[in-house]
């Protein structure tokens, strides 16, 4: 049997206050390089305006320490855990909420978090907050932070397919939903696509799709070539940079699919802002 | 394209003047006020009693701020989506307020109310919110101080980025842009 590794929770505390404070203030380079290349492809001066905003927005954030986005978002974690971790210290859970409580305070984060979804009163901590743990071979542990704004979020859509619909049903159903949300959810986007498994697998599917590393292609060939053929169908709606019309209405489009039962085909979308948030370490 | 400027309290004839498509640069005194504190205007008035400020043709500004670093003004500031405002617009137009800032489509209702009373709807750059803040000049918290990010700020603003997306000619930016 190989030998444990042992991993306190001080450790992944200590990590996701950090990759809170990297992905509030600053996008990764990547998305900033894809800001510049939209910005040159569109002849509208409202489109290159709007653009031009979003990247200035990212010199200010990190010059001056003030988050990208007011919303600073619900904190969704995915934790990849090794078999041969061991993991001491306080329970994994309170951990990772106490990390989320102490980045919100001291990088002046908004809390945008209610413990109860009718009674609505804010936990003034924006914990708890969203986890989601994978087992996986080795003794590593790996963090990604995901922070989520609640309007995009709103616009997320689920649909069960025939099992039999074509692709081009399936794209018809993106395209429509993209078009229906329009400047809500703050595009260009980064549309996250989950296919099969089962309903609730689709939609983790479509929130894991967008964390793929950036400007890279899916593996899968088939998939790679869906890819973009979504993404040129969502950019023919002329939605635009925030809904004022243009050629960039997606920056992306990132498919994660998964097995599903003979009787279904889910389609779940992740409609993610323009400001595509997050950070992830291995430890 | 060179911005029009206006100053709020909105006069009629500024009002007129603007045409969906318009990039603004607004300047004055704005209100934040998202879901929450317009159910309290609702509740105050409906009991008869006046809002927390005059609403004669003032500016709402859907936006719930990041809290204030210590030494600046605001934190970052952006528009949320309006949507979720749509059942509250008319009884803010019937109240005074003849400017909304948000971002995102608005209810066929909304449009109509916005004709009837002669009142604009305008888009600012939605996740710009860092950039946004530069363009506060001041911040003070005036009402419902319990509902934290969304309670309502008094907002001084100085060439604020705003975009007319429903006049009072039922123009549309959003419907525009689709439609080619």
């Amino acid at each position: 049997m190989a030998d444990s590794r042992i991993i306190n929770t001080t450790l992944i505390r200590d990590a996701i206050v950090q990759l809170i404070h990297e992905a509030s203030f600053q996008l990764h380079p990547e998305t900033r390089t894809t800001f510049i290349q939209m910005r040159d492809t569109e002849e509208s001066g409202i489109a290159r305006q709007t653009l031009d905003t979003l990247i200035l927005n990212d010199d200010i954030a990190k010059a001056e320490q003030v988050p990208l986005c007011q919303d600073c978002g619900s904190v969704v974690v995915f934790l990849e855990i090794g078999q041969q971790v061991i993991i001491e210290g306080e329970q994994l859970n309170d951990a990772i909420h106490d990390a989320v409580a102490h980045a919100y305070e001291k990088y002046y984060l908004r809390k945008s978090i209610v413990a109860d979804p009718l009674q609505r009163v804010n936990t003034g901590t924006n914990t708890p907050s969203f986890i989601h743990i994978d087992m996986v071979q080795g003794d590593k542990l790996g963090i990604t932070v995901y922070l989520k704004g609640g309007g995009s979020e709103n616009m997320s859509s689920l649909h069960m397919f025939r099992p039999t619909a074509s692709e081009d049903e399936i794209i018809d159903y993106i395209v429509q939903t993209v078009r229906d949300a329009g400047p809500n959810p703050c595009p260009p986007l980064f549309l996250g696509v989950g296919i099969g498994g089962t309903a609730d697998v689709a939609m983790l599917n479509a929130k894991k799709a967008v964390l793929r590393k950036p400007g890279s292609f899916h593996p899968v060939d088939y998939y790679r070539k869906l890819e973009e053929k979504i993404l040129h169908a969502v950019n023919d709606t002329g939605v635009g940079p925030l809904g004022f019309g243009g050629r960039n209405t997606a920056a992306a489009v990132y498919i994660k699919e998964a097995a599903t039962h003979i009787a279904t085909l889910p389609v779940a979308l992740n409609l993610n802002c323009h400001s595509l948030r997050y950070r992830g370490t291995i430890l | 394209m060179k911005p029009v400027e206006i100053h709020t309290p909105l006069d009629q004839q500024t009002i007129k003047n603007l045409e969906s498509g318009t990039m603004v640069a607004l300047s004055g005194t704005i209100y934040t006020a998202r879901d929450r504190a317009h159910q309290e205007f609702q509740k105050l008035l409906e009991a008869g009693k006046p809002l927390p400020f005059d609403p004669s043709g003032q500016v709402l500004y859907y936006a719930g701020p990041s809290p204030t670093p210590r030494g600046k003004v605001i934190g970052a500031v952006g528009p949320t989506t309006s949507y979720r405002m749509d059942p509250f617009t008319g009884l803010m137009l019937e109240a005074g307020i003849r400017g909304f800032i948000g971002k995102g489509k608005r209810s066929q209702q909304v449009r109509e109310q916005l004709v009837q009373w002669g009142g604009v709807y305008f888009a600012t750059f939605g996740g710009a919110a860092a950039f946004l803040h530069t363009r506060v000049v001041s911040s003070r918290l005036i009402a419902f101080p319990h509902l934290g990010p969304e309670a309502v700020y008094m907002l001084e603003v100085a060439d604020f980025p705003i975009i007319v997306v429903n006049d009072i000619y039922n123009g549309d930016l959003y419907e525009s842009a689709i439609s080619g």
